[in-house]
């Protein structure tokens, strides 16, 4: 399998911070947020089209998204995730004594996963840990 | 329910009602002085211990943005002072940016009252609201900053005295503020272009306006509108060396509009505009001229600003003062510029004893307060927390009373200082009287707060007892630890008819009251300013002149003063 | 607020830091129907707030949420955080200042940690300030004196859409009329549609950032630079912006979470507000950070004066502790040192990195929100809150520091409290159990 090794960003965009707005369960809001957005020429080295999807992948973890052209120019090797559950995913929670994860400039491969499905919002909260039953 | 106290065999000074250490009883019901209690009246013994009405601080910054500002700039500040959470109080930090619970509290324990906070950029007083608002047990107000006012600079250039007038009981109603402040006139907006201003006749670039011209304009205007609270003024050329010169000029320059006895103009922390000569090597004490003046005019009041050896937040409306003490430290800086109106900065400071020119600030407050004849005219403050935190109060008061606390530290400062001050040689020592007037009395009087300071029938119910024996004031003055530890610690302190503290300790903290200034303009004319200003205030401001005004709700406890304007 | 249609002038927007005044909304039968002046962001808010709403108090019980009383819910919130040994109070950015001083009222109370999401936008921004301090500015300053505009590591056309018009580059100003008086220079890792605007674009390597700051600071300074370039940027260009800076009346730099969010984080703000400061002995030079929520400021503010610090607090000692790194919500969660936590008007299961979320979802959690969220749907306790600026009113702090009140437009649906009350009651509710020993 063709696989890249990137820089990710993760960021506000006005679809985005619009969708939000809308409803966070809203079909508009996955469509705005769980996406990547990587450079033309990056994409045609794993041989994938806009639409596709992708695995995202850094040390922390891993996840399904949709590939996007970029809705402002990205250099080579370096693409963006828009805020939200789908992107932190795979952020680390170290801080490194600021209280501040590294939410930009991660090392990360990007690889197709076509045939894989992204995940909604509900089944990604499920996938988190639960309680011990409680009262 | 009536809550009804007795304050028995105390030894009262209330300086206003020409009580000087009298043996006497004072009562208090619902919250006020009145001339006698029932039978079931909580009784304070105060036999061998000094009564006296609540402190009032004239001039301390307590809140708002810049003061915020400075408690966020200094996680170091509060980590050496903390107060733990108790039953009857939050918890919260010191040391010289206390948070605001903190701060109320602490005022309280050493028998203060009233506070005012001197300067609140008009566009952020919205946030000194909300953080007197947060500060428990003391009455409160502020006094929004003019000086620097491009409505206020383009009347005054305009010669239009009353539109300014109409303008600024407009905005101390907008804004709930209580007293004109006027921050290094012209000064700051020049520092809007990182410029400096140096002389009272210099043209404000743009302007067309002299800081002399703004001064006695809102001089006038201060008049016009009848405010309980002359111009309260941090002069021109604060820090510089040779600056005594430009505070007599600028009492001097209103000196012609003086009405009676009645001080006009207020020179705020007179020390850090009290310095002669001509370079930081020459540096000398300007408070014998100073003092001079002061004695042979009338039409002027100051408080000290004195400075406190040790560790502080510097923080003034000032930004060009502030960023020269910045580059003089080399210590980290804040500064914030507010649109249309002023700017403000920041900058932790030491005093050090050992200084040449801290060792001789030191000396120009003291000896300011022991040159000027009238207390009624001399209030003291450490302009907090710029000389020193506000909890250095007892100390201040044990310099002045005592002869022996001045020879101990002057025996400890920079030599040189030493022997060019006058200081040693003044023998003076306040009389608790004297120390009456200057914490409580006078500040009050010039506050224009009829109800606080004193003790006569009707006044507000906020007492200090301390524990201090008039009679052994001799053998106090050559102990000033004690003295210190006196006014440090009320044995109670009463506030609004409640005993808010008992031995240094917090019985309980309600809120209390926020005075502002209503004076009262002829209706039409005040419609009239408001459209005259609409369109510019728009080009100004950014935002919308609706939701730059304070409504009265939105206070916690409101107390308005009202005035009948001239216009 | 009844059948008539009525229309609101000077409203305040609750979406971004840049707190606008100046919308217009138009409401009929207590619902919004117009909204004018507003960027699309607030247009969206305003016209889609109560899509996704909670209406009623939930619990979680076997295993699902359901519907109950708001007395059960205040209750049970009250029995989490007294069973608590260091609870989390995390949120507050999207509430009004007076519900951010209950918060800490009930932070200090239960003895727990509160943390706004400064934390996590420009936490690093405040470490860097408490270092170096920094010269600044309220917004008409930049409108009426600049002649030179920076935007670095923000993109305020996607998050800040009318911070150009209202305050920088595009503003009518007393001493700038024009878009012709102003120069614009964008630094970003990648051409944004704000870099499209810019009169000069300079691309810095990502995570490169210090560096080319660094460099800057040495042009200004007078320094020579040994380097051919810096951050991918030719030294050439940095000599000529440098000459930009200095040369300038009055500069403003923004800045954005291309600096806190990267590695350095808090250095590169550092080195941007030391870049500023020495500009200072040059000319005029202020320096504002492009706060994202619309009173994340104003929860800093509360905090600081409440306590003296502005964020990651800690109340398990019985008096204010700070050190963020170690207090701040995302490292209290890492280690699993929170046994129970109360959100308020945040999304931290979308927001938060994966492990820190997992912690979160493993301890009994209290929402309180408007919509329905990922948080949400992770809660054990759920209250629906009033939007303040929409819903309910309240104070707001815009990104430099000028208060504003955000006003009721509509009511609430039924039974729908403000964070205010819903705060309080709990408050309430746990003092007296503690009363009673429960």
């Amino acid at each position: 399998m063709p696989k890249i090794q990137v820089t990710l960003l993760t960021g506000r965009s006005l679809g985005q911070g619009r969708a939000k707005e809308q409803g966070k369960l809203s079909e508009l809001y996955l469509e705005s947020v769980a996406c990547c957005e990587v450079q033309h020429e990056d994409l045609q080295n794993i041989g994938l089209e806009y639409g596709n999807n992708i695995r995202v992948t850094s040390n922390h973890g891993s996840v399904v998204v949709k590939v996007v052209a970029p809705t402002q120019p990205l250099p080579r090797g370096v693409v963006f995730m828009p805020y939200s559950i789908w992107a932190t995913q795979i952020l680390g929670s170290d801080t490194e004594g600021t209280g501040m994860p590294t939410y930009k400039c991660i090392p990360c491969t990007v690889e197709p996963a076509i045939d894989e499905k992204i995940m909604s919002i509900e089944e990604l909260t499920k996938k988190f840990p639960r309680k011990r039953s409680r009262s | 329910m009536s809550r009804e106290i007795a304050i028995l065999n105390g030894t009262v000074f209330d300086p206003t009602n020409r009580i000087f250490g009298e043996r006497m009883d004072i009562f208090v019901k619902d919250g006020k002085i009145v001339g006698s209690a029932s039978s079931k009246a909580q009784r304070i013994d105060a036999s061998g211990k000094v009564v006296m009405p609540g402190g009032v601080d004239i001039h301390s910054h307590i809140a708002g943005s810049k003061v915020n500002s400075g408690r966020l700039l200094r996680p170091e500040d509060h980590r050496k002072d903390v107060e733990v959470k108790t039953p009857t109080t939050h918890s919260g930090v010191g040391y010289s940016i206390p948070s605001t619970y903190t701060t109320g509290y602490r005022y309280a324990k050493m028998g203060y009252t009233t506070v005012f906070e001197p300067a609140t950029p008009p566009l952020k007083t919205r946030h000194t609201h909300e953080e007197l608002d947060s500060t428990p047990i003391i009455d409160k107000g502020c006094f929004p900053l003019f000086g620097n006012n491009w409505f206020v600079m383009e009347y005054l250039r305009d010669g239009k005295v009353e539109e300014c007038a109409t303008y600024v009981a407009w905005m101390l109603k907008a804004l709930k503020g209580y007293a004109i402040k006027i921050v290094d006139p012209g000064g700051v907006e020049v520092w809007g272009w990182g410029k400096f201003l140096r002389h009272l006749d210099e043209k404000v670039t743009h302007f067309n306006v002299t800081p002399r011209e703004i001064i006695r304009g809102l001089c006038k205007v201060n008049r016009l509108l009848n405010l309980p609270h002359p111009i309260h003024v941090h002069t021109n050329n604060l820090g510089n060396p040779g600056n005594y010169t430009t505070t007599i000029e600028t009492m001097d320059t209103v000196r012609d509009m003086a009405n009676g006895s009645k001080p006009i103009v207020h020179i705020t922390h007179v020390q850090f505009t009290g310095f002669s000569g001509s370079s930081w090597l020459n540096l000398g004490s300007g408070a014998p001229e100073i003092a001079e003046y002061v004695n042979k005019h009338g039409h002027v009041s100051v408080d000290l600003g004195q400075i406190i050896f040790g560790d502080t937040t510097t923080m003034t409306a000032d930004g060009p003062f502030q960023y020269f003490l910045h580059m003089l430290t080399d210590n980290k800086w804040v500064n914030m510029d507010v649109e249309v109106e002023t700017g403000s900065g920041i900058v932790p400071f030491q005093y050090k004893r050992s200084n040449y020119v801290n060792a001789i600030q030191w000396g120009i407050g003291l000896e300011l307060a022991l040159l000027i004849k009238d207390p009624w005219r001399v209030f003291m403050t450490t302009d907090h927390p710029n000389g020193g935190p506000f909890t250095y109060y007892p100390r201040v008061i044990a310099w002045l009373m005592s002869r022996k606390a001045r020879e101990r530290t002057l025996s400890k400062i920079n030599r040189t200082a030493r022997r060019r001050l006058t200081l040693p040689s003044i023998d003076r020592e306040y009389t608790l009287e004297e120390i009456a007037t200057i914490t409580r009395a006078a500040p009050a009087r010039s506050l224009g707060l009829k109800n606080k300071g004193h003790f006569g029938l009707g006044a507000d119910a906020d007492i200090a007892v301390y524990d201090i024996n008039p009679s052994d004031m001799d053998v106090l003055r050559r102990k000033p630890a004690k003295l210190r530890r006196a006014f440090g610690q009320a044995c109670y302190t009463i506030k609004n008819g409640a005993v808010v503290v008992r031995d240094g300790k917090i019985l309980k903290s309600p809120f209390g009251r926020t005075f502002y200034v209503e004076s009262q303009t002829k209706p039409e004319i005040e419609s009239n300013l408001l459209r005259s200003i609409e369109t510019r205030f728009r080009d100004y401001y950014t935002v919308g002149i609706e939701n730059y005004q304070i409504n009265e709700s939105y206070l916690r406890y409101p107390a308005k003063v009202r005035c009948e304007a001239e216009i | 607020m009844g059948l008539e249609e009525s229309t609101f002038r000077d409203v305040v927007c609750t979406v971004c830091g840049c707190c606008c005044d100046h919308l217009e909304v138009t409401v009929k039968e207590d619902t919004v129907v117009k909204v004018k002046n507003a960027c699309a962001m607030s247009t969206s808010k305003l016209l889609n707030y109560m899509n996704e709403r909670i209406m009623k108090p939930m619990i979680r019980r076997r295993g699902r949420l359901s519907g109950c009383s708001y007395r059960d819910a205040v209750d049970a919130a009250a029995k989490i955080l007294l069973k608590s040994r260091s609870p989390l109070l995390y949120g507050w950015s999207l509430t009004s200042c007076e519900a951010v001083e209950v918060g800490v009222e009930l932070a200090e109370e239960v003895g727990g940690f509160i943390d706004n999401t400064t934390s996590t936008c420009h936490g690093p921004t405040i470490l860097g300030v408490h270092e170096i301090g920094e010269s600044s500015s309220t917004l008409g300053e930049v409108r009426h004196r600049a002649d030179l505009i920076i935007y670095w590591g923000c993109n305020p056309i996607h998050a800040h859409p009318l911070h150009m018009s209202r305050y920088t580059l595009l503003s009518k100003g007393r001493f700038r009329k024009s878009r012709s008086e102003r120069t614009l220079i964008v630094v970003d890792v990648r051409r944004t549609d704000t870099a499209k605007m810019a009169d000069m674009f300079i691309q810095v390597e990502p995570n490169k950032d210090y560096e080319l700051i660094s460099a800057l600071r040495a042009a200004v300074r007078g320094d020579e630079i040994e380097q051919d370039e810096v951050g991918g940027v030719p030294t050439d260009l940095i000599e000529e912006v440098a000459e930009m800076l200095i040369s300038c009346d009055f500069g403003a730099l923004f800045f954005g979470l291309g600096l806190t969010m990267s590695p350095g984080k808090s250095e590169n703000v550092d080195a941007a507000l030391s870049l500023v400061r020495d500009l200072n002995s040059k000319t005029k030079f202020v320096i504002i950070p492009m706060r994202g929520h619309f009173n994340v400021n104003g929860a800093n503010n509360v905090m600081t004066w409440m306590t003296g610090y502005p964020y990651a607090i800690d109340f398990t000692r019985g008096f204010p502790y700070y050190n963020p790194g170690e207090t701040s919500a995302v490292d209290l969660l890492a280690r699993g040192e929170c046994d129970s936590a109360l959100i308020v008007a945040s999304d931290p299961v979308s927001n938060f990195p994966y492990k820190a979320t997992c912690n979160l979802t493993s301890i009994p959690l209290i929402t309180i929100d408007p919509h329905i969220t990922p948080t949400v749907l992770c809660s054990d306790v759920v209250f629906p809150s009033a939007l303040v600026g929409i819903e309910t009113s309240g104070t707001v702090y815009r990104m430099d520091g000028v208060p504003l009140v955000a006003r009721k437009l509509v009511e609430p649906p039924r039974n729908i409290r403000s964070d205010i009350e819903i705060l309080r009651d709990i408050l309430r509710r746990y003092r007296n159990l503690k009363r009673l020993g429960r």
